[in-house]
């Protein structure tokens, strides 16, 4: 049946696809477990040094606290901002509401080159620039989006009577949010939090040109790869990759599964 | 009467230039099951959420309980409401969605727990108690919305279209189940419906809309057999409406000419002058059919065009000189004994006192 062969076609490809996107990550791995020094085949013996090297090293050690701080402190800040933003769309109706949702979804659509030269303009002329904070104050702006846009489509499912349900058993506005809008919602507002911690901890360009000399991971990895080839740069790569992926994988499994659950 | 619970006085609802509600004034008293009905964009369920304080009126004052409510917030009134979508919350069970206004009113764990398993007994669902109200069927996730307004003890229920999700057999049940609370509880029950069915059979004044409109309030029996006006007369039942002019005013009635001829009507509390247009309506179950020419005041000639059944009661359709349409309900027992067939010409008759005066045309 023609069926069949389309389906071993389109597995083929998809198969392709996810070769492209995950071998360059996988030899990254592969090098990081490896002997030699430079990345070559064959391939010398396997060792954990390079990941013994970058637990001794302060410097690493120093940038993953920050990466820490910044990305969980970006979650939290871009996630209240996306929650209070896509509730407003979904509360109330208002003039200049397309314009109002286009504003906010426009970061994300800004080089991130001309965006992170625009903050640092800025976060400098206020006297911000060159702390965590900056970082922090910087990726909320990038990432809220995400959250927002996510908190919404969770919205657009509920009941419109739900909200009002509450209030006529006896519940204040605040009541209502806190009992029915959060819990709600709470499966977007855990991915929300996964995605925008994921993006920050990422995110170089930005975080580059405000730190300062508040070195996250993206940036330590530069600075190494700079110097001289170092197979240490494998084995951090190797750690952003699966922190990255975990969050990113945790927000899809809690969002999706629970789509899943309230459709069926 | 007692003062009322709720009054409405002069209610106007606008949205925008819509007119959801025009003008209205109703008194709602302690204790009655009244029924809200007309078709959809009648201004019935903004009726209804202007009780719960969802939509506040343009102008006009709503009070209950001698209380004026205008601007009242939802939280603060003694009104709940069930929905039409049912509103339950996905994310409890069936007990925390019973719970959750006794939780709002601060009331300690226990105790809640306590009333919302008395109300989930009350209302046969006490197994499904700490199940996700999401796994329950269309009949058990009423009951949960019944109890979950019910364990608040309101003086008055609202209640939007609850039945219109549920299919046929279950709405006679819950019927049932709906008039016996109201008894049992004695709190008034205010109930939106397009259905004529239901209205009827639950309520014991029926309030009919009309785009914003109230077109006629009364008992059911009232409406059924005295409509008030056109649009109440042909959105109720099966009534014949004949339209003509008043001829003289003798002792028996009223004397109504039509193209079909001379008929006497039932003489109405205000009578109309001598060469007025008046409509009258004839239900269909009142009129008798003879195949023979009756000994009556009111009778016309008429052709059979078609029949229509429904369980043991059938509609006769039939045409008459001068485009008279003219509908006849008997029981199907009764129309065997003649032997119709479509084509036959039969003689339709009525007393004068089923012959019903519309106040306006």
């Amino acid at each position: 049946m023609m069926g069949r062969g389309l389906n071993i076609f389109l597995g083929l490809y998809v198969g392709l696809i996810f070769a492209f996107v995950f071998a360059p990550i996988l030899f990254s791995l592969v090098f990081s477990l490896n002997s030699q020094r430079f990345p070559t085949i064959p391939l010398g013996e396997f060792t954990l040094e390079w990941y013994v090297q970058i637990w001794n090293d302060e410097d690493v050690w120093q940038a993953v606290r920050n990466s820490v701080i910044v990305s969980s402190s970006t979650a939290v800040l871009a996630t209240f901002l996306g929650f209070c933003t896509a509730y407003s769309d979904f509360r109330y109706n208002f003039r200049f509401k397309g314009p109002y949702l286009a504003l906010i979804l426009l970061p994300p659509t800004i080089p991130l080159i001309i965006m992170a030269l625009a903050m640092l303009a800025w976060l400098s002329r206020i006297g911000l620039s060159g702390q965590l904070w900056s970082i922090i104050l910087a990726h909320s702006v990038l990432t809220a989006p995400f959250a927002m846009a996510l908190i919404r489509l969770r919205l657009h499912q509920m009941d419109p009577d739900l909200e009002a349900a509450a209030w006529n058993l006896g519940g204040s506005e605040w009541q209502a949010m806190r009992h029915v809008i959060v819990p709600f919602c709470a499966p977007a507002i855990v991915s929300a939090l996964c995605l925008t911690a994921a993006i920050s901890f990422d995110e170089f360009a930005v975080s580059w040109f405000v730190s300062g000399l508040n070195k996250t991971v993206p940036i330590v990895i530069l600075e190494i790869v700079q110097g001289n080839i170092d197979p240490t740069v494998n084995a951090i790569g190797t750690f952003v990759f699966l922190t990255s992926m975990t969050l990113v994988i945790l927000a899809q499994v809690i969002f999706i599964g629970r789509q899943i659950k309230s459709h069926s | 009467m007692s003062e009322p619970l709720v009054t409405f006085r002069n209610v106007e609802k606008r949205f925008d230039d819509f007119v959801a509600v025009r003008d209205m004034s109703l008194d709602i008293h302690e204790g009655e099951f009244l029924a809200i009905m007309g078709s959809s964009g009648c201004g019935k369920t903004t009726t209804l959420r202007m009780l719960a304080g969802l939509e506040a009126p343009t102008s006009g004052e709503i009070r209950i309980g001698g209380r004026l409510m205008n601007d009242v917030k939802p939280h603060e009134r003694d009104t709940p409401l069930v929905w039409q979508s049912l509103a339950l919350f996905p994310f409890l069970t069936a007990r925390e969605n019973v719970e959750f206004g006794l939780k709002m009113r601060g009331m300690a764990a226990a105790e809640r727990k306590r009333r919302a398993l008395d109300w989930l007994e009350r209302m046969q669902i006490e197994a499904f108690a700490e199940r996700n109200v999401a796994t329950l069927s269309g009949g058990q996730k009423q009951r949960v919305a019944l109890a979950r307004s019910l364990v608040m003890e309101p003086r008055m229920l609202l209640l939007d279209e609850p039945l219109s999700a549920l299919d046929a057999n279950l709405v006679i049940r819950m019927q049932g189940v709906l008039t016996r609370l109201q008894r049992e509880l004695g709190i008034t029950f205010v109930y939106v419906t397009h259905s004529q069915s239901e209205a009827f059979a639950m309520a014991d004044r029926v309030v009919i809309m009309s785009q914003g409109d109230i077109a006629q309030i009364g008992s059911p029996k009232d409406i059924y057999r005295a409509p008030a006006n056109r649009f109440v007369a042909e959105f109720v039942g099966r009534n014949n409406i004949l339209s003509g002019t008043v001829g003289e005013t003798g002792g028996n009635g009223l004397h109504i000419d039509t193209p079909q001829g001379r008929f006497v009507a039932h003489m109405p509390e205000t009578v109309p002058a001598q060469g007025a247009e008046v409509s009258f309506t004839v239900s269909a179950d009142l009129v008798t059919l003879s195949l023979t020419e009756p000994e009556a005041v009111n009778k016309v000639q008429a052709t059979l065009i078609s029949e229509e059944f429904i369980g043991s009661v059938v509609t006769l359709f039939f045409e008459g000189a001068d485009r008279l349409e003219f509908k006849v309900q008997m029981q199907e027992r009764a129309l065997l004994e003649l032997d119709l067939e479509p084509g036959s010409a039969v003689w339709l008759s009525w007393e004068a006192e089923n012959a019903n005066i519309l106040e306006d045309n």
